[in-house]
């Protein structure tokens, strides 16, 4: 069986990790703004900004991690202005988080088209090199594909336990996760619910753009309009599969990717040539749809998600 | 229950509100309040609902910031609607509406803003075993590790005290606490209140029942629209008095004598459906039924099978005489069914509509236009004329309902009912959570449409309530229906017995 070959191979492991990294990061983000409250649908086009932003920093001159630095203040630049919009002013989020997508997206297509007006096919950079991690990587099958990526790889598994310790450990983490289950509670205790949230969705734009530079700056050496196509949506939607949970988010993640990289290997065995090849591009989708549907059935939803907390109301 | 027998320490006050008005737009919550409180005292805030008990406590606690007037507490002047400043002085508040998050732990919610948020370990062990110290200390039982969303709600009433007490508060607020409570857990808390004032702390206790007020206070202020009209030592009063000051007058219920039953508007025979198992009831025109029964034995199941909600699996349901093939809510509403549910605010009502799209929620269709076009001219004056008529206090029709107290919507709902002449009213918990006055009011008006010629049927789960208004009574349990016992032939220990499913042959299939 040519799925059982493909299965097993370090190759197919490693490449489920690389297409994970960048899903990581944005869920990381959109789960933080979610537990304070509030639903990020800029994600989208702040990833098209950070894997602008990232890849041009670098084109530019700066270091590598100088351009993750980029990426990540354009993305909370972004996300300071959906903050503003959908919590002290306390604005319809859905409306708030498409604007920024459509926002994020054009400002970004117009810098890109005045900053290189001449090219037609956009510079490649040195991108981030994998770093074989010594004796882990030793490990068969596992040890390749988990522990010889770039660093952005390791730095997104950092993410989720530094998202998982702050969330679940320290005071700040508890005020978030109040903020989005009962910010008058939250209000009681004296602290401000609005300065919560914009945080939390300041700093969950950052993940989001460090998600796209990922695409640019370690996935792949240069920078195209359609990369992120559509990776935002499924990490609002990994985000509900993970049941508001940073690990549980992070295996969706790994597994939307497998099934990604599962169906462009398929396309080249023998089922490829009969099946047309638009059924395995659907087939990732598809399938977290599934399991969206039997994951997502007793998750516990942050309580006052998209609820604007107006300070006062009765 | 005894009044306390420890005098209240005199001295230095620990709280001061001074000359404090407040205004919501048109109206004033609170006009010109002045009191002190001293250490180791429980003053009772005494008033109707709307009275501006609760506004005047957010106030103190920082919520809301007072156009005027200012709060001292132990000697220190507190900034304007600022809740940290108030809580770090030592305030706490147990609010009416619970401000807990469900889906977090008891210590997660007592812990939460207490401690700074660059802090990198909340240290559950240790906070956990101050809860558990505290939590002896004050008698108050809880689990710190259950989700405060499988609490009961005394549990989590026990919680918000703990999160007061945990943040060593010295003056706690408590808003209408044992509106939720059974009379069990009632004695629980005063106990624990006891403990606590026993311990030095000052106590405000916010309330309308006036056994209540007498059992647990020194000294109780009335405030009457907003304003501060007495001031009383409830070793120098009483109840009636109490009662008179908080309504302006003297307090009368209705007397509300017997009638004899006409012929049965609607019948049940042996009607089996969702809750419900084998019910025969009869309302007879120019009586009021009584539905007597612990919460969730089928009230709502029966309110909903009249209503056209629960269809009915098997018997005969009759209704004027004739026996519907569909019963829709609709049909109901045509034949002449009013209802005034059990939850005013989520079924009775729709928060953010003004008061005239709320009024007109049964009748649009019917009344209020014509060829498919509005005619709000004539809403608003048939809004104006319930205001009016059934006493809604209220800025005008184009309120929001959800600004008015739970009397006044409820007031607006009644209207709403009666103003159609129904055949059959339904009342589910008519008067849960009103103040004397408006209780009075409902029960006077439901007598009213009784000897009109309608058939209503009362349920309620409160017996004093049901024995002196119905003209008979059932008792509910478990779907099941008591026989009904005419008024005065029924002693509450029996209709006790019935509630408990131990009611003669209650259970003989």
């Amino acid at each position: 069986m040519e799925i059982i070959d493909i299965l097993l191979s370090v190759s197919f492991w490693a490449a489920a990790i690389r297409i994970a990294s960048p899903l990581i990061f944005a869920t990381m983000g959109e789960l933080i703004c979610e537990r304070a409250g509030v639903l990020n649908l800029g994600i989208e086009g702040i990833m098209v900004a950070g894997a602008f932003a990232g890849w041009f920093a670098v084109l530019s001159g700066l270091p590598l991690w100088a351009g993750v630095g980029v990426a990540l203040l354009v993305g909370m630049t972004f996300g300071l202005l959906h903050a503003v919009l959908s919590v002290p002013f306390g604005l319809s989020q859905h409306v708030v988080g498409v604007g920024v997508t459509l926002f994020a997206t054009s400002t970004t297509f117009f810098i890109y088209r005045v900053a290189l007006p001449e090219v037609s096919s956009p510079p490649k950079i040195t991108a981030f090199q994998p770093v074989e991690i010594p004796i882990l990587s030793d490990i068969p099958l596992l040890g390749q594909a988990l522990f010889n990526q770039t660093s952005l790889t390791y730095a997104a598994f950092l993410t989720v336990a530094l998202t998982a310790f702050v969330l679940y450990r320290t005071p700040l983490g508890l005020a978030v996760r109040a903020a989005g289950e009962s910010p008058s509670a939250v209000a009681a205790q004296g602290l401000s619910v609005t300065l919560i949230r914009m945080g939390a969705v300041v700093v969950g734009s950052g993940l989001m753009a460090v998600g796209g530079a990922f695409l640019t700056m370690s996935a792949f050496d240069s920078f195209f309009f359609e990369m992120v196509g559509g990776r935002g949506w499924i990490c609002i939607a990994l985000v509900v599969f993970g049941a508001w949970k940073p690990g549980k988010a992070m295996l969706g993640a790994i597994l939307f990717a497998a099934f990604d990289a599962l169906q462009i290997r398929l396309q080249q065995t023998g089922v490829g040539a009969i099946v047309p090849y638009q059924v395995f591009l659907m087939m990732p989708y598809v399938l977290s749809i599934l399991a969206l549907v039997l994951m997502s059935r007793r998750a516990e939803v942050p309580a006052a998600l998209m609820v604007p907390f107006n300070k006062g109301e009765r | 229950m005894q009044a306390f027998e420890t005098d209240a320490g005199q001295g230095e006050p620990v709280l001061r509100m001074t000359g404090i008005t407040k205004r919501f737009g048109a109206v004033t919550a609170n006009e010109d309040v002045s009191f002190a409180l001293q250490p180791g005292e429980v003053i009772a805030l005494l008033g109707e609902n709307g009275a501006g008990k609760t506004t005047l406590m957010n106030i103190l606690f920082g919520q809301y910031a007072p156009d005027e007037g200012s709060v001292e507490v132990f000697g220190e002047t507190l900034p304007r609607g600022n809740p940290r400043a108030a809580l770090s002085a030592g305030v706490g508040m147990v609010h009416q509406h619970f401000t807990l998050a469900g889906n977090l732990t008891v210590w997660e919610n007592i812990v939460l803003g207490t401690q700074p948020l660059g802090k990198l370990s909340l240290s559950p062990a240790a906070v956990r075993a101050r809860i558990t110290a505290l939590a002896q200390k004050f008698h108050l039982k809880v689990d710190p590790n259950a989700k405060v969303g499988k609490l009961t709600v005394g549990e989590r009433q026990r919680v918000e005290i703990l999160k007061a007490l945990y943040r060593k508060s010295r003056i706690l607020i408590l808003d209408e606490p044992t509106a939720v409570l059974t009379p069990q857990e009632t004695d629980d808390l005063f106990a624990t209140l006891r403990e606590a004032v026993a311990l030095g702390l000052s106590i405000i206790f916010i309330s309308h029942k006036l056994h209540e007020v007498m059992a647990i206070s020194h000294r109780v202020l009335v405030l009457r629209h907003g304003r501060l009209v007495a001031e009383r030592a409830v070793t120098d009063t009483n109840r009636e008095e109490l009662a008179a000051l908080m309504v302006g007058s003297e307090v009368t219920a209705p007397d509300i004598p017997a009638m004899p039953a006409g012929p049965a508007l609607l019948s049940l025979r042996d009607v089996h459906a969702t809750g419900l198992n084998g019910v025969t009831l009869d309302l007879p025109a120019g009586q009021i039924t009584g539905l007597a029964g612990v919460s969730g034995n089928g009230q709502a199941a029966l309110f909903d099978l009249i209503s056209g909600l629960n269809p009915v699996r098997s018997g005969a349901f009759t209704i004027l005489g004739q026996t519907p093939a569909h019963w829709t809510p609709r049909a109901a509403l045509e034949t002449g069914v009013g209802r005034i549910p059990e939850d005013r605010h989520t079924t009775g009502s729709i928060a953010d509509f003004d008061l005239t799209e709320n009024a007109i929620l049964e009748t649009y269709a019917t009344k209020f236009s014509r060829k498919g076009w509005m005619n709000w001219g004539r809403a608003r004056a048939a809004t104006e004329h319930l205001i009016a008529t059934y006493d809604v206090r209220c800025p005008g029709p184009q309120t929001r309902i959800r600004l008015l107290s739970g009397g006044n919507m409820q007031k607006l709902i009644l209207g709403r009912v009666l103003e159609e002449a129904p055949k059959i009213i339904l009342a589910n918990q008519p008067v849960r959570g009103l103040d004397i006055g408006a209780v009075n009011y409902v029960h006077g008006r439901l007598a009213a449409a009784r000897e009109s010629g309608a058939a209503v049927l009362l349920i309620s789960e409160d017996l004093e309530e049901i024995m002196t208004l119905s003209d008979r009574i059932h008792v509910i349990s478990e779907g099941r229906l008591s026989p009904a016992f005419a008024r005065g032939s029924v002693t509450v220990a029996e209709l006790g017995k019935w509630m408990a499913g131990d009611g003669e042959g209650s259970h003989a299939a």
